[in-house]
């Protein structure tokens, strides 16, 4: 899975710069040479090689070749596309729920007194329950139709985003707000200048867990009960032993991931460009 | 812009009092406009509660506040840290909260008075402690204050770095007349740069000194003296 941990977006975003490498920021900078390909090249053709020689059976894992022409396959039929786009929707819908409740929750509880007092203690009980043990509930709720995946996905997103906002603004520097009223700041401003580029980083960690949580969320939701989406293209290709199939599912899913890790990384990048260590990469 | 103030800032019999710990007990202190005045305490003698006090930062209807603060006119601080924004450039902390119409010029014409100019729109974080220190300044400055607090803003600076503040401040002061209350520590600044300097003990006033005109070459008498208030030997004049 693609998610990260709170330490890893500032070091890890360094190599993946498209500028050459700076001396000065020497040490932290790791290319990726041709050397680091040796390894995972060598997997695939051990892989493969296994297949050809038959000591990997083809209804146990298809070998690298059959996954390449069966992703050829599906998307010519269109199975793939279609699937793809249904488990986007899904994720996108399901998402925004998420993200919005638990921003304006987080931000409500880290700023007022009564906010924090209503809302912090019932959202902090709730989070420690695996969101995803409540599937079986959400399907005698909602049926198996579209809405208990997008809220299976949003509950998922909310708690991480949440707890990251909240305590974000919590940790906003008291310094910098009694600065901003001695400086005579009015309370929009100080929102807009203190609390929220201040909460940003941490509200910035919640946002690429949880989009980890989505996808995971998403995968679970389709494959238990679905008759479309990827979840679904994976189950089905099970019913027919299509291992190559499958493995094209779990690739797609992991490129997600990747994809949507990379786009927070983007957005980490221009919004915390102040912080010296990002400031020297786009000088 | 506001009519000049003519009235002093004034601090009657003020009390401070943290739970059953008296930080403050009755100070009286008179800032009058256009004067420098520093206030020299050891830690812990209360000097940062008063300074918080006129700036606003307490609240004087709290319980545990008793006395009269009046301030006349604007107020403004510079901390013991810039406390800039990090995720704003510098122009931006300067003007951010000023509500006219010129603040952006009014921004750069503070930041050119303190020499930074050329760092306007630099991201906080990559100045010097100088420069930030300056910033902070202009920020103070650009608010045309009446009263302009100062709190240990040269504490955390190098020695030569801190010789080019004071000069930038009395040159500051010199040309925008704000009443100043400078916060300190170290008694050479307070008897470089102050019309009065004020000793702070066990939250009251203890003593009050005039150094005289400036430039001042020699004030060593008075600095053993101050010293001596302080509770510290001075072993020149041993």
């Amino acid at each position: 899975m693609s998610t990260t941990l709170p330490g890893a977006p500032a070091r890890a975003s360094a190599p993946s710069s498209p500028t050459p490498p700076d001396p000065s920021s020497g040490p932290r900078r790791r290319l990726p040479t041709w050397q680091r390909w040796i390894s995972p090249v060598a997997i695939v053709v051990v892989w493969q090689l296994a297949s050809t020689t038959g000591l990997l059976a083809e209804d146990e894992l298809a070998s690298p070749w059959r996954v390449l022409t069966a992703a050829w396959d599906v998307t010519l039929t269109g199975e793939l596309p279609q699937g793809l786009a249904v488990s986007l929707a899904r994720v996108v819908v399901g998402f925004l729920l998420g993200a919005v409740v638990g921003l304006v929750l987080g931000v409500w509880s880290g700023l007022s007194r009564w906010g924090g007092l209503l809302i912090d203690p019932p959202v902090q009980m709730l989070r420690t329950l695996p969101h995803l043990a409540l599937v079986p509930l959400f399907i005698l709720w909602f049926g198996v139709q579209e809405t208990p995946k997008v809220l299976l996905v949003a509950l998922g997103v909310l708690f991480p985003i949440y707890l990251n906002v909240h305590a974000g603004v919590r940790g906003v520097d008291p310094k910098l707000l009694e600065m901003a009223r001695v400086s005579g700041f009015d309370r929009r401003e100080v929102i807009r200048h203190v609390v929220v580029p201040g909460a940003l980083p941490s509200a910035l960690t919640g946002l690429r867990l949880s989009l980890g949580i989505a996808w995971l969320s998403i995968v679970v939701a389709e494959t238990v009960s679905s008759d479309s989406g990827l979840g679904y293209m994976i189950t089905d290709a099970r019913e027919f032993l299509r291992t190559d199939v499958i493995v094209v599912g779990l690739v797609v899913y992991a490129l997600l991931g990747l994809g949507t890790d990379a786009l927070v990384r983007r957005i980490e990048r221009r919004a915390l460009r102040w912080r010296p260590v990002l400031a020297g990469a786009d000088a | 812009m506001s009519a000049p103030v003519t009235a002093p800032a004034r601090v009657a019999g003020l009390v401070r009092d943290f739970g059953g710990r008296r930080v403050l007990e009755g100070l009286d202190l008179t800032v009058g406009p256009g004067e420098f005045v520093a206030l020299l305490g050891r830690s812990g003698s209360g000097k940062s509660t008063l300074l918080r006090v006129l700036a606003g930062l307490d609240d004087t209807a709290a319980e545990g506040v008793e006395g009269t603060v009046e301030v006349p006119g604007s107020v403004a601080v510079a901390f013991q840290e810039p406390r800039l924004l990090p995720w704003r450039s510098v122009r931006d902390n300067v003007l951010l909260g000023l509500h006219r119409d010129d603040a952006a010029d009014a921004a750069d014409r503070a930041l050119a008075e303190v020499g930074l100019t050329e760092r306007a729109d630099a991201w906080p974080l990559t100045l010097s402690g100088g420069e930030a220190q300056r910033a902070s300044l202009a920020r103070a400055l650009v608010r045309e204050p009446d009263l302009l607090l100062l709190d240990e803003p040269f504490g955390a600076l190098d020695a030569l770095t801190r010789i080019a503040m004071h000069d930038l401040v009395l040159d500051l002061w010199g040309r925008h007349r704000p009443g100043i209350l400078l916060v300190t520590h170290d008694v050479d600044e307070a008897l470089a740069l102050a019309d009065r300097v004020l000793v702070l003990d066990e939250g009251r006033i203890v003593a009050d000194h005039a150094p005289g005109p400036r430039p001042r070459h020699d004030v060593a008498d008075l600095r053993s003296t101050v010293l001596a208030e302080l509770g510290v030997i001075d072993d020149a004049t041993a």
